[in-house]
């Protein structure tokens, strides 16, 4: 049995969602999905380890969740929207998650963001016909 | 008979229905967002849509990973919006229009998009942000809306040139109705964003504002791309750009450009409003 290979694997730095992760991680992403309800993010606060052993989510898939080791539940498969409910309530924004990934600040990260506009009005003056621009 | 009077494209990043819920659309980080959508929101003003249908991605919402459908259509008279684990207030129900959507849902099969009708549907940020940057907050929302869900977050995700295939009979479909109703659809997503992985914070502006050409003036180009390319180019997240091209499908191949607006960056994203008018 193997899972077959795509011609985005080697894209850096990437962890496409696919069948390989939606199988090995479903027990976490179930586990993340529930956070959408109130009452759940309750329970996992009250006692994260209970709650992942009533999701099934065992072994190392477990303990990325208690350490909210964001990059480890992505190469493990975790759904990066389906993390997004886990990550922000908690105080970690997806800018701040992205920062993480990198292993620099959330300023430094925006900082990135921000210079990829830099001289935008004249580049979208060049190609004509924007608004603004 | 039903007509299409044009297509609309609108990001629908959380970050915007935040800013827009808490009071920030004039601040220096979002106004020139913003100010960019006022002439969409005029069009919309003006030529007064009965029906906008709403392309879009669910972001696990109304849809888990245990039944993934690749096109989904909402064929009921209400959808809900709810919460999606990260406290964003919830916003007033959406009118359907059950008899037009299983009309649509009908013409789509008979033209073989296998398309899974859903006669509940909860509503998230994708298809609410556009609705909210384009109508403002709103009680009673102006206008009746048809989800139509794309999955652009499992692998495998249909094919731009599947997309646009779409569109085109989504075309047929809406203009096959007997009654008469002016309709717009609203493409969303994208640009170009990662938000995942080592490479989280890519934005190609370059790659961005060729998409927002060609998909005004030549669609076709943007189906020489696999999916892997696309996410290559624009990002994991990215991929949702192939959305707008079910927007411009259902267009006539050539349509007026009524309004271009890009900004980048937006959060972690570019941003793209597209506002194309069919000839009538």
């Amino acid at each position: 049995m193997t899972w077959t290979p795509h011609d985005y694997d080697d894209i850096p730095g990437t962890y496409v969602f696919n069948g390989k992760h939606a199988h090995g991680a479903y027990p976490l992403n179930k586990l993340l999905f529930s956070f959408n309800s109130e009452e759940n993010r309750k329970e996992f606060d009250r006692d994260p380890a209970a709650y992942c052993d009533k999701y099934g989510v065992t072994g190392k898939y477990k303990d990325l969740v208690l350490k909210r080791d964001f990059l480890g539940m992505l190469r493990a498969g975790a759904n990066i929207y389906y993390m997004a409910k886990m990550a922000i309530p908690r105080g970690t924004s997806v800018q701040d998650a992205g920062a993480q990934f990198q292993g620099i600040s959330t300023r430094e990260f925006q900082e990135k963001l921000l210079a990829k506009g830099e001289g935008l009005q004249a580049r979208l003056a060049k190609r004509g016909g924007y608004w603004n621009g | 008979m039903a007509k299409i009077i044009g297509g609309v494209t609108s990001s629908h990043i959380p970050a915007v229905g935040n800013a827009i819920t808490n009071g920030l659309t004039q601040e220096p980080y979002w106004k020139r967002f913003f100010d960019g959508y006022e002439p969409a929101k005029a069009w919309l003003r003006a030529q007064k849509p009965d029906v906008v249908i709403v392309v879009y991605n669910d972001h696990g919402l109304n849809f888990f990973l245990d039944k993934v459908p690749t096109f989904a259509l909402g064929c009921a008279d209400v959808y809900h919006n709810d919460d999606e684990g990260w406290a964003l207030k919830p916003v007033p129900p959406f009118k359907g229009n059950a008899q037009f959507s299983w009309h649509i849902a009908e013409s789509l099969m008979s033209q073989d998009f296998d398309i899974c009708t859903c006669q509940e549907m909860k509503v998230d940020h994708g298809f609410v942000n556009p609705l909210l940057a384009l109508y403002g907050q709103c009680d009673v929302w102006p206008v009746t809306t048809i989800p139509l869900a794309v999955n652009t977050v499992q692998h495998p995700v249909p094919t731009a040139r599947r997309c646009l295939a779409l569109g085109h009979a989504l075309r047929r479909a809406v203009e096959s109705y007997p009654e008469d109703m002016r309709v717009v659809v609203l493409g969303t997503g994208g640009m170009s964003h990662q938000l995942q992985g080592e490479r989280a914070g890519l934005i190609d502006v370059e790659f961005d504002l060729e998409c927002m050409d060609k998909i005004a003036n030549d669609p076709q180009w943007l189906t020489q791309f696999s999916n892997a390319e696309l996410m290559r180019r624009a990002g994991t997240e990215g991929i949702e750009t192939i959305m707008w091209l079910v927007m411009r499908g259902a267009l006539q191949s050539n349509v007026k450009v009524v309004h271009k607006h890009y900004h980048a960056p937006i959060s972690n994203t570019g941003a793209g409003v597209l506002v194309l008018e069919n000839y009538s």
